[in-house]
């Protein structure tokens, strides 16, 4: 066990293209650190500098508090589980978990205890003597973890384990993993690029886009205090709508109607080039039915009126979506998330992702009257992507100061 | 970027390995082809008999114009290309039919295909020895069919002879490469061609085809060549007899034979020039559909 | 509906018996013709009257068919040999490394499988009789290297990029040094592909007639099929045929041997070096 050092760590190809960009990262001995974003984010590039797999063109990485940027894989003291499993075809299962540690040239009885012990862990001892071919995707995918764990190394890397399982699978081994991790208290660096399995598995979330960390924290503060427009779209599901906002008069004009600003940002915004046109951020359970607020909390919020297109019933609260007038907010990060996403269309016009109250009684095709919480917004500025609101690391929507 | 320097290193050392593992295949290819079809465009320009190794002299082209003004040449010629093109045409429409058996049937799928493979694999030499003997008269179980005439002692018969043995060799050959094309087809695409309301033929000619131009083009590309190569099947069957010789035959016997190098090479390199025109012509005409032409993408 | 399956099930069948016949035929007549006593030999029916191993006692009694056997047999195998050694080192470099070059070395082998052979004839015949190759085991060795090395190349790249390499970063993760990885990891799922290539290599050696008839001249490097051609029988005015038919059958064996037991084999090979190369 070891904790792992990223010092200013680059990755650059010889045709001048940068995989990875400075990475600063401190992960702590037996902590759960999930690198997340986007395809092309560099966040497999990084995990591959880390297993040795690929060459750090600058910077050093180390492994408990050794420099091993010049170690071969097999001297790091790492395992490794590949998103395809990279389970060895000719070899048992058996033979698949005793390759690392006869590889280590342990005697045999070591090898097939430790074995054992590591089928048992993951429920593979019915299936030890059958070859790859003929397990299951979720029977393979716990071999590849088997055979990692087998030699309890200092850290694990995982590199998307879980995106060959079907959906359901997958949640399944979502929490296998994460009990998995806490038994054995190894330290783990994890890449993905789905935000659920980066919110729900990891203690911190490393946040990538282009090479470059964006923010690094636990998820709950990612979702709640999202540096740039960037996090904020990309952590999340339903993500974040985002609306065109002019300052004028001390005010913000949007579709949902004006929106007062609190002191701080006026000030930031009377600052020299500050930008007269914003982003404005409101996740979607910061949306609420009007007739079910009552009036304290309806004095935190505004309200506007706007016809409900689709209600979408998911038992435990409802997704609305309302369509609003006014100009559609733009922003390279945004479109950079859309691609993402693969939704090259958008319908037109702007939509609005709500999650309302089971209760509220709202019916596709009507006018409806919907609450937002002014202290949960948040401003970007367009061109920066950055957060206005986040003071001081927390931000306190659009009245604090 | 002070660690730039090992990284391009690596590369370079890539870029080292690959060609320290080409070269040897490399070398061997071009030593064994390019060095010998320039030396026989040497040879081609001198008259060299080897009964008469003293008279060899330069004679520029004077090779050529005896070749190409000669009509044992040409006769060869017609009979290569005809040759060529039935049998390329035949196996095309044969071997299209044995690929969707070897593809699509439902029973004894191995057998099949097991057998298919006996001519592909069979020494070309043997198959012609079974049809010179199946067609010799007192022999043969064909001869007998027309009346113990000897239809190898005739030159249309002959001909139809060995393009049927030529056809039975290669037809299995054409069949896998196609039938390589058909595993391509996706299935859903002729299901859905199926709910569309498409007809049999009508998936085959506009689903089925479609899909299989490349490698029905590598197919015939690669038979044609070959077919122009015939050699082996004439040299047993009428070992040139009855105006049945090709343009391989031809050279064969101007060298071994008649140990002319100087005629021989000039038909070697006359040869040369064909096939390469018939290659040239096919990429031409059907865009650079070549096998490899793709080769370029990683892992 | 089952009835319908029925039917499209002995259609399927009727067409098969078609296609193995047309295709066994050629081949049970002159296995056929092998077994004939001289007497019947003539008597132009399909099945032998009267059978008899004479003509396989007469082959393997003259030195003739022997040395052309030890000869066929040692060629195929030597070119065999080297020809999937330098093509597996190629197909490697050309399906795992990124080098200039690679695509011309790709059209190179491309269009050496096109060259017409013939016209290798009168050079080779002259430079192999000037550097002494000529009727020797290199002088047919080296051409059939040649002309299989496209295909080795073309067959070896289409399995090797059937493989998943992700399994030597695997291994190099589980604690193996490339070489361990190659050995235990690679090695085993590559051999398969060498092994079919071998027999497509094989096959191809085995076949030649071109380059065997006009680069050889003796008994010293003259392979069978050569040999065939050449037979006379025991005696100036006895015919050949039973011989030549029972030297064909032996040659043959060696083929169904390979098509019976890795059909398979063999099918994925041609379609795969067909499709992808």
């Amino acid at each position: 066990m070891a904790d792992i050092v990223l010092d200013k760590v680059s990755k650059s190809f010889p045709d001048g293209t940068v995989a990875v960009q400075d990475v600063d990262l401190e992960i702590a001995d037996g902590e759960f650190v999930i690198l997340v974003g986007p395809s092309g984010c560099g966040k497999s590039t990084t995990l591959n500098m880390i297993a040795g797999l690929e060459d750090i063109s600058s910077g050093e990485l180390r492994i408990g508090g050794q420099r091993v940027n010049d170690k071969a894989p097999r001297d790091r003291d790492i395992a490794m589980v590949f998103q395809s499993y990279a389970l060895y075809p000719n070899m048992t299962v058996r033979e698949n978990m005793a390759f690392p540690l006869r590889l280590a040239k342990l005697d045999k009885a070591t090898i097939d205890q430790k074995v054992d012990e590591a089928a048992k862990v993951l429920e593979l001892t019915p299936l030890l003597d059958r070859k790859p071919a003929n397990l299951s995707g979720g029977q393979r995918q716990r071999v590849a973890m088997g055979r990692a764990i087998v030699r309890q190394p200092k850290a694990f890397l995982m590199d998307e384990p879980l995106s060959n399982l079907d959906a359901k699978l997958r949640v399944q081994m979502r929490t296998v993993v994460s009990r998995l991790q806490k038994k054995l208290g190894t330290t783990t660096v994890y890449v993905t690029h789905d935000q659920t399995e980066a919110m729900t598995l990891g203690d911190r979330v490393v946040i990538m886009r282009g090479g470059a960390i964006q923010q690094v924290g636990p998820p709950q503060e990612l979702y709640d205090h999202p540096r740039n427009l960037f996090v904020a779209g990309f952590i999340g599901s339903p993500s974040m709508n985002f609306l065109h906002a002019a300052v004028e008069d001390g005010k913000l004009r949007t579709a949902l109607g004006d929106v007062p600003i609190g002191d701080r940002i006026r000030r930031e915004l009377e600052g020299a080039d500050a930008p007269r046109e914003l982003i404005l951020g409101i996740r979607p359970e910061h949306f609420e039915d009007a007739e079910l607020i009552d009036d304290e909390a309806r004095a935190r919020g505004m309200e506007f009126t706007a016809p409900a297109d689709i209600v979408e019933s998911m038992g435990s609260d409802k997704y609305v979506y309302f369509t609003v007038e006014g100009q559609r907010a733009s922003a390279a990060e945004l479109e950079e998330l859309a691609a993402d996403a693969g939704a090259d269309f958008s319908g037109g016009g702007g939509n609005l992702v709500t999650r309302l109250s089971a209760e509220s009684p709202v019916q596709e095709g009507e006018d409806r009257r919907v609450w937002f919480n002014l202290e949960k917004i948040h401003l970007f500025d367009p061109s920066s992507g950055r957060n206005l609101t986040l003071h001081e690391g927390r931000s306190a929507g659009t009245l604090g100061d | 970027m002070s660690r730039r320097a090992p990284l391009s290193e690596n590369k370079k050392a890539e870029r080292k390995l690959g060609w320290l593992l080409c070269a040897p295949a490399a070398l061997v290819m071009v030593l064994v082809t390019a060095y010998p079809i320039i030396y026989s465009v040497w040879l081609s320009l001198q008259r060299f008999d080897l009964r008469f190794p003293d008279e060899r002299k330069f004679i520029g082209l004077d090779n050529y114009v005896t070749v190409l003004s000669n009509e044992f040449w040409w006769t060869a010629f017609g009979v290569t290309m005809l040759i060529t093109v039935v049998t390329v045409a035949v196996e095309l429409a044969l071997g299209m039919g044995l690929a969707l058996v070897m593809h699509r049937t439902l029973v004894g799928r191995g057998i099949v295909r097991t057998a298919a493979l006996i001519p592909y694999g069979i020494v070309t030499v043997v198959a012609a020895f079974s049809w010179r003997y199946a067609w010799t008269p007192g022999t043969g179980y064909l001869a007998n069919l027309f009346d113990g005439s000897a239809p190898l002692t005739e030159r249309a018969s002959s001909l139809a002879i060995i393009m049927l043995a030529e056809i039975w060799k290669t037809t299995p050959f054409m069949a896998l490469l196609l039938m390589a094309g058909l595993a391509l087809v996706p299935e859903d695409l002729l299901k859905a061609a199926s709910t569309d309301g498409a007809t049999a033929w009508q998936r085959f000619t506009k689903v089925m085809l479609p899909v299989m131009k490349p490698a029905i083009l590598v197919a015939l590309l690669f038979r044609t060549l070959d077919a122009f190569r015939v050699f082996d099947n004439i040299f047993v069957l009428t070992n040139g007899g009855n105006e049945t010789s090709s343009v391989s035959m031809l050279a064969y016997n101007n060298l071994i034979r008649g140990l002319n190098l100087g005629i021989g090479s000039t038909m070697s390199v006359l040869i040369f020039i064909t096939v390469a025109i018939i290659a040239f012509v096919f990429v031409k005409l059907f865009g650079t559909a070549a096998p490899g032409s793709d080769d370029g993408e990683r892992r | 509906m089952a009835d319908t399956t029925t039917r499209a099930k002995l259609r399927w069948g009727l067409i098969d018996v078609i296609v193995v016949v047309f295709a066994l035929v050629p081949v049970l007549w002159i296995a056929s013709l092998s077994f004939k006593t001289p007497a019947t030999l003539t008597d132009g029916k399909f099945w032998p009257r009267e059978w008899t191993l004479d003509n396989y006692k007469s082959i393997f009694d003259t030195d003739q068919f022997v040395r052309a056997l030890v000869n066929s047999i040692g060629i195929a195998l030597i070119a065999t040999l080297i020809a999937v050694v330098l093509g597996a080192m190629a197909a490697y470099a050309i399906s795992r490394l990124d080098f200039p070059g690679k695509r011309l070395l790709v059209g190179v082998s491309l269009l050496i499988a096109m060259f017409p052979q013939v016209s290798l004839v009168s050079p080779l015949f002259e430079i192999e009789r000037q550097l002494g190759l000529f009727d020797t085991w290199p002088g047919l060795i080296l051409p059939y290297i040649t002309f299989a090395l496209p295909l080795a190349i073309y067959t070896l790249s289409a399995f090797f990029k059937q493989i998943p390499w992700d399994l030597e970063k695997a291994a190099k993760m589980d604690g193996a040094t490339q070489a361990q990885a190659f050995r235990r990891v690679i090695a085993p799922l590559a051999a398969p592909g060498l092994f079919t290539t071998a027999i497509l290599v094989f096959i191809f050696c085995w076949n030649d007639f071109l380059f065997a008839i006009t680069l050889t001249s003796t008994e010293r490097a003259r392979t069978v099929p050569v040999a065939l051609s050449f037979f006379t029988g025991e005696s100036q005015f006895e015919d050949p045929t039973g011989a030549i038919c029972a030297a064909a059958v032996v040659i043959t064996i060696p083929i169904i041997l390979f098509v019976l037991f890795f059909q398979r084999r063999i099918v994925s090979g041609l379609t795969s070096g067909a499709v992808k190369g």
